[in-house]
């Protein structure tokens, strides 16, 4: 005699199909459609690197957030200050995944991707950070210097969270901002990453 | 309110959704219910509001899909192959068989009983979230699985 919680239990037990996870290319697909028809703001990727992995968002106008966060950190602060209609989609970052691996590999001085400023929240910061986009390939530069040539010698604390607060680490080069005595000062990505990235250039 | 990224909701609710799909549709028509399902909840996801109901949010969106659009689909008469094409096997719910006989029989069960029995087994939903998925009441939704039950119960041997 089959009873009723036969039945359920017997349904509930996922046999074939049902037990399958969803199948890796229909993850694919929803993102390229989704980027086919413009539904995603914000597209990611994680890279291996060196210092560490990192997270690397771009929205249609460039790359926006070069973060050293874990993926779902990365992805609540884009979600919060850009929008939620974010996915991962690796594909679709060939270009500054490319340049990354080129730069970590030695081949690379400069970037050439199309950079998305946003997040830079104020025009003291986007001056901070313009700057430190100057300084060349195994140069170095100190939070003094910046400061005085964002305009104002006397902000170095303002410098310093425009620098700590580089939406675009590496792309804009903020590890080669130094404590005017030498020492190495603060990373977001923690000063075992900025040391990496200074041998790397020094090499 | 601040919805999570929307790769955290798929992340979180793909796989229900697909084995929702699996069992309503069957595994042949499967990927493009998915595709569907996914692409019009990233296009109402701005606009939503609930953010505490992510789950019963897409099963709404899944069950639309699979039941509503998917029905709708194949009630529209398809162009006869030409003579000498390759002429695919028929593909509807009916003729699945790489399935267990179980769900082959729940397939064969009216739209609404098949879905509820999907929600509340495969999605494992409660009964309030299988009449909103629905669009009916919860009573009514607990009635659609009994039926189901009842029906399976008189086919159906382990």
């Amino acid at each position: 005699m089959v009873t009723m919680s036969d039945i359920e239990h017997a349904l509930a037990s996922p046999t074939g199909e049902r037990a399958a996870a969803t199948p890796a290319h229909l993850t694919a697909a929803v993102v390229a459609d989704a980027t086919r028809e413009r539904l995603l703001d914000v597209r990611y990727a994680v890279v291996d690197a060196p210092p560490g992995p990192l997270v690397v968002a771009a929205t249609d106008a460039g790359v926006v957030r070069v973060s050293f966060d874990p993926p779902d950190v990365a992805a609540d602060e884009l979600a919060r200050r850009i929008s939620p209609r974010i996915m991962e989609a690796p594909t679709l970052l060939d270009d500054v995944r490319r340049e990354l691996d080129e730069y970590f590999d030695g081949r690379r001085t400069t970037f050439d991707v199309a950079l998305d400023w946003r997040l830079v929240t104020g025009p003291f910061s986007r001056r901070v950070l313009t700057r430190t986009a100057a300084i060349p390939y195994g140069a170095t530069s100190t939070y003094a210097d910046i400061a005085r040539d964002a305009g104002n010698a006397a902000a170095s604390r303002a410098t310093g969270n425009a620098l700590g607060s580089n939406p675009l680490c590496i792309l804009v080069p903020c590890h080669r901002v130094l404590r005017s005595g030498g020492g190495l000062g603060g990373y977001a990505g923690g000063l075992p990453a900025k040391r990496i990235l200074l041998d790397l250039e020094s090499a | 309110m601040q919805l999570p990224p929307f790769q955290a909701v798929y992340d979180a609710h793909r796989d229900v959704v697909w084995r929702f799909i699996v069992s309503v549709v069957g595994r042949a028509d499967a990927d493009d219910v998915f595709q569907e399902t996914w692409l019009a909840a990233l296009r109402a996801y701005a606009d939503l509001r609930d953010v505490d109901r992510l789950r019963a949010w897409v099963m709404t969106i899944a069950h639309r899909k699979a039941i509503d659009e998917h029905r709708d689909r194949a009630r529209r008469p398809t162009p006869a192959p030409t003579i000498g094409d390759d002429v695919p096997g028929d593909s509807g719910p009916d003729a699945y068989d790489g399935d267990d006989p179980l769900w082959q029989q729940v397939r064969a069960l009216p739209a609404k009983q098949r879905a509820a029995v999907a929600h509340r087994f495969v999605a494992d939903l409660s009964y309030a979230d299988i009449g909103a998925a629905m669009n009916t009441t919860p009573d009514a939704a607990r009635r659609n699985v009994h039926e189901a039950i009842t029906k399976l119960r008189s086919t159906w041997s382990p």
